[in-house]
């Protein structure tokens, strides 16, 4: 979510995710609480025999308040289900907050490597690696013919999930979405939209990803995800230039009046911030808003999530406590970046 | 035969028993997972889908009686039934793939359509499936022993494991 790497003004990140198992253990809803210690600490130590792994963070999820169990959850580091399981169970984190461990998920182990832009190859690599340095000190439920043995038969083989985060503002506006997204479906990959503070799709934010697991390589996979991408860039550019030589000012509007709410608002909900950020996001793209950058959106979007807003003011909020603190952060924040950017600018 | 929904080949083929007369379904993977999907059941995406997937493949291919027998198959490594997989859609050991195999084998095609892996393996523990059952099958006897305060019987056990981990067995 850094606003850098390869075709970032769309591709917010890419990220991959292998599902690994124990071969000594039954999977995770077969486990006594005395297994899942087990596994936990099994894992912990051998995770810390690898040169260059010491140096991750180790949390216990189950030791965690809420609030800082969401906040993994809107950094990505976790998913929502570790954050709301029950029993022993934990992540380890790197230092940039690329790689992630999760321990005692739906599977014992869930590696993620996730990279800003569209950059799945040096992910592959990244998670590559490090799946064979695990696989050097922990035995892997494998089978000849089926591969990595997973706890759902939808993850059976590779284990592995690639998926890629997407910006697609002008495809919506111009209601060509729906057309992607069932020209995707028939090549087997599935779509998704970004979820906000509920479980309501948020605007223009769209995940794709593998549907299958078994019977391609892992680097076809990556291939299939990463051959089709270029070509939903090229069409959100295409609906963006479209939008932009018809209707500039309608579309110059939208975004400035976007950017004027987040300027000025009192009071925000998540969900609409997330519209009006992705509107700005495209304003900034478009050169429209020029004292922006990509980053400072990308940091937006996370850093007005619940979890973060309740961090930072360091106390428990109620929703109607975290509109207003949202809207105060966004209010200095887009002042505050205004500013520097007039001042370099003189 | 085509799918009734896209242009990708049929490879699921469902049969409606709920209206007056059999209805039948001839539908690709993704069209038959957004039909069982958006079709009864509820709750969370991927389990009523994996559920509905397994609930329709086995209504064409068995009666009730045979149904219910397979439904009582539990697996003898995790002790997880048939019954209990179909429900939650999550399997309780490696062994499953195995002892439920016959079962597992057309949903897994139906899924991703293959059933064989073509992807990395792993390249130091290289047990066989039997190997890795018998991992587990040890790793219960050392708990079990541990629980007796058998701890010569633990060693012994521990002693086991550790050859099959490194490929002395």
């Amino acid at each position: 979510m850094r606003g850098s790497g390869p075709e970032s003004d769309i591709v917010i990140s890419s990220r991959i995710r292998l599902a690994r198992n124990l071969a000594e253990f039954p999977f995770i809803r077969r486990c006594s609480p005395q297994d899942r210690k087990s596994i936990e600490k099994m894992v912990h130590d051998r995770l810390h025999a690898i040169p260059g792994f010491n140096a991750l963070y180790y949390l216990r999820v189950d030791e965690l308040a809420h609030v800082d169990r969401q906040f993994l959850t809107e950094r990505q580091l976790i998913s929502r289900e570790h954050a709301e399981a029950e029993g022993a169970r934990s992540v380890a984190i790197d230092n940039d907050e690329r790689l992630s461990v999760m321990i005692n998920e739906e599977d014992h182990l869930r590696i993620q490597v996730m990279k800003s832009g569209l950059d799945l190859h040096s992910a592959w690599q990244q998670i590559n690696e490090v799946d064979d340095q695990l696989e050097s000190k922990l035995t892997y439920a494998f089978h000849e013919r089926l591969g990595y043995l997973t706890a759902c038969p939808t993850n059976v083989g590779t284990g592995m999930r690639v998926s890629v985060m997407l910006h697609l503002p002008a495809l919506v506006i111009t209601n060509q979405i729906e057309k992607v997204f069932r020209s995707l479906q028939k090549i087997n990959l599935a779509v998704r939209g970004l979820y906000g503070e509920g479980s309501q799709a948020m605007g223009d934010f769209y995940q794709i990803s593998n549907q299958i697991t078994l019977g391609k390589s892992e680097e076809e996979l990556i291939g299939q995800v990463s051959g089709v991408v270029p070509m939903i860039i090229a069409y959100e550019r295409k609906a963006r230039d479209f939008l932009i030589t018809q209707n500039r000012e309608d579309l110059h509007d939208k975004i400035s009046r976007a950017y004027g709410i987040l300027c000025t608002a009192q009071t925000i909900s998540s969900e609409e911030t997330m519209h009006l950020l992705s509107s700005v996001r495209m304003g900034v793209n478009l050169g429209l808003i020029d004292d922006l950058a990509i980053s400072d959106i990308n940091k937006l979007f996370v850093e007005t999530q619940p979890a973060h807003l309740q961090k930072l003011r360091g106390n428990e909020l109620d929703t109607a406590g975290r509109n207003i603190e949202r809207a105060l952060y966004l209010r200095r924040y887009l002042q505050d970046r205004g500013k520097e950017h007039r001042d370099e600018r003189n | 035969m085509k799918c009734q929904q896209c242009e990708k080949p049929a490879t699921f083929h469902i049969t409606e028993l709920t209206g007056e007369k059999p209805h039948e379904l001839h539908l690709c993977e993704q069209c038959a997972q957004s039909y069982l999907t958006n079709n009864p059941s509820g709750g969370t995406p991927i389990q009523p889908s994996l559920a509905g997937m397994l609930h329709h493949q086995l209504k064409v291919a068995d009666t009730a009686k045979e149904l219910a027998k397979l439904d009582e198959q539990v697996c003898p490594i995790c002790g997880i039934s048939f019954y209990e997989f179909r429900n939650q859609g999550r399997l309780g050991c490696p062994h499953d793939y195995t002892c439920f195999g016959s079962e597992l084998e057309p949903l897994i095609v139906n899924i991703h359509g293959d059933s064989q892996h073509a992807g990395k393996h792993p390249k130091h523990h290289q047990q066989t499936s039997q190997e890795q059952t018998r991992l587990i099958q040890l790793h219960n006897d050392m708990k079990a022993a541990v629980e007796k305060e058998d701890y010569e019987r633990a060693s012994q056990i521990r002693d086991e494991i550790r050859k099959i981990e490194d490929g002395q067995s």
